[in-house]
């Protein structure tokens, strides 16, 4: 039986715990083990790997044992089931990899074991991370574990990265990978009530990390801390000569950044974020968020973006675009799926048409139009144009202020089946994270509040290229003043 | 702007993704629903202004051109739907 106590710690306390021997990696494990059977109606998980977690503990153990720790030693962690992880089974969420078992480990997650963490297994998403709910998994819909009281219908985690949310909101995991395109690791974050941070571009290699849209695909931490997500970061990042994207930076210490002294800092505060229907509460949060930094000692100061309602339109042509040339791969030839047929042609179209789910197949084909004969210019460029101006408001915007303060999100979470039927309902839920992605610019959601209907809303605060230090600081301070200590309706080891 | 059947079913060919007929004409409605929410775009005066590609540094980094990986036929053929003699095996394209 193993002891769900463990489960509350943080990744820093487990860490510490670690380290003082007051429990062993193989007993934190166990637990974790443990917890990943009790949250399978949640659906977090598609392939859970407790038999290489053990291994990887005990590994974790000896070294501890012996005085040589790494930083991460005996951490159970969960990793979107987008990263490459040798020999196990990686399915991006899609019928089109049945069966992939990938013949080499993604740069990230070879960086997270070779500091000791321990793999607990693969989480849901939406189908090739495209999607705001985890509705669009070929392996089922993931299931948020709050709700709201009173009301029993089932509410997304938002996506893609929404199993991952799920498992270390729900404690099934200390910590998680996940990847964010167009917000897909602070939307699920805000939504469930943890930290997602999207680093700069390049900060973490892509390398081994099935693609979406490479020039806006971005791999980072989910934790339940500002300080585990600055450690989470430090061991993910690094130059990868394999992803010629990949910065050639040094990684700083992300934890010795969180000094709690954000005196002077100067925070701004884009009016174009207010949009319309945004709901009372969401703007009532965000002023708080606003007083808490002036509190301590930050000056808040408006700044205007003023192209930010053209970022979700801009996303939506150059995303699809670039998928539709990363996912002509899939072709039934030399992975995955395939459906014979005696010729070639008619064995790709079958193979892709029963492979590809129904909002990977509408962006693949939006793509194609955008970057096809006669439309190239009037969409695709057009849009590349529109992008180098919202990114050239950033650096206006970064002149006058050291980071911006707005919502994650535009809403909390909704029900399971909702705005599936509408897909332009569904992008908007991506409308305050796009313009990082489009940037390249770190950005973090902290859970700062609850809704009207008792469900999490997150804070995101996006920082200049490379200054995750800034960003992690500033993010402390919020947290340490929004004392966010809610737990979803259903946590493993209950309520206390 | 409004797409036609004829060129989704276009599109659909130029992807490879077989679209039945019944599939086409909803599909039809939603991609012109999409492509005339993203002609908002055209509001935005962008004379002048270079296309953005990548947000990284635009100089690619150069290495030796030396090979640095290989000599794992068996890894790569294994997650094949078919293989024969060592090779992808595909149905027949020359008659």
């Amino acid at each position: 039986m193993s002891d769900p106590s463990l489960l509350a710690l943080t990744l820093a306390d487990a860490r510490d715990g670690l380290a003082r021997k007051s429990f062993s990696a193989r007993e934190l494990t166990c637990a974790y083990n443990d917890a990943v059977r009790k949250i399978e109606r949640l659906n977090a998980y598609i392939t859970p790997t407790p038999e290489r977690a053990l291994a990887m503990a005990e590994a974790a153990d000896r070294r501890l044992a012996q005085g040589k720790a790494r930083p991460l030693d005996g951490i159970p962690i969960a990793v979107k089931d987008l990263y490459c992880t040798k020999g196990v089974l990686t399915t991006a969420a899609s019928h089109i990899l049945d069966g992939f078992h990938p013949p080499y480990e993604s740069t990230v997650t070879d960086k997270l074991w070779q500091s000791g963490a321990v793999m607990l297994g693969k989480t849901n998403l939406d189908e090739f991370a495209m999607g705001s709910s985890n509705m669009t998994s070929y392996h089922g819909s993931v299931e948020n574990p709050w709700r709201r009281p009173g009301d029993n219908r089932p509410l997304v985690p938002g996506g893609s990265s929404g199993g991952s949310a799920v498992a270390v909101a729900a404690r099934a995991a200390l910590a998680a990978t996940g990847t964010d395109t167009g917000g897909s690791i602070r939307q699920p974050a805000s939504f469930c009530g943890i930290v997602g941070l999207k680093p700069t571009y390049g900060r973490c290699s892509r390398w081994g990390v099935v693609a979406y849209a490479s020039s806006l695909d971005h791999p980072g931490p989910m934790t339940r801390t500002v300080r585990d997500a600055a450690i989470m970061l430090r061991a993910m990042s690094g130059h990868d000569p394999r992803d010629s994207t990949s910065a050639p930076v040094p990684v700083p210490d992300f934890e010795a950044a969180l000094t709690g002294d954000i005196r002077g800092l100067r925070i701004g505060i884009p009016w174009e974020y207010r949009v319309d229907g945004m709901p009372v509460e969401i703007e009532a949060l965000w002023g708080h968020g606003v007083e808490w930094l002036r509190a301590a000692g930050a000056e808040p100061v408006d700044i205007s973006l003023p192209l930010t309602k053209y970022a979700l339109p801009t996303y939506y042509i150059i995303a699809p675009a670039e998928a539709s040339s990363n996912l002509a791969r899939y072709d039934g030839v030399r992975f995955g799926l395939r459906i014979e047929r005696n010729s070639l042609d008619e064995m790709y179209e079958l193979t892709r048409a029963a492979g590809f789910g129904a909002e990977v197949r509408r962006r693949v084909l939006i793509g194609t139009y955008v970057l096809s004969a006669g439309y190239y210019d009037a969409y695709y460029l057009k849009a590349q144009r529109v992008r180098t101006l919202i990114a050239r408001d950033f650096v206006t915007a970064f002149e006058r202020v050291d980071c911006i303060l707005t919502p994650t999100a535009p809403s909390a979470a909704f029900a399971i089946g909702d705005k599936s039927d509408d897909p332009i309902a569904m992008y908007l839920n991506d409308v305050f994270t796009v313009p990082a992605n489009l940037a390249g610019l770190p950005a973090i959601s902290i859970p700062a509040g609850l809704s009207g209907d008792r469900l999490p809303l997150g804070l995101q605060i996006t920082g200049r290229a490379f200054d995750e230090e800034t960003v992690l600081r500033v993010a402390e301070v919020l947290e340490s003043a929004a004392q966010f200590r809610y737990l979803p309706s259903f946590v493993v080891g209950g309520h206390p | 702007m409004a797409l036609d059947k004829a060129t989704v079913a276009h599109i659909a060919a130029l992807a490879r993704i077989r679209i039945s007929e019944a599939e086409l004409d909803p599909l039809v409605d939603e991609l012109s629903h999409i492509l005339t929410w993203m002609e908002q775009l055209n509001e935005v005066d962008t004379s002048g202004v270079a296309p953005m590609t990548s947000v990284a540094a635009a100089e690619l980094p150069m290495r030796e051109d030396e090979v640095t990986d290989g000599g794992r036929r068996e890894e790569i053929l294994a997650n094949a739907p078919r293989t024969a003699r060592g090779f992808f095996a595909v149905p027949k394209v020359v008659e």
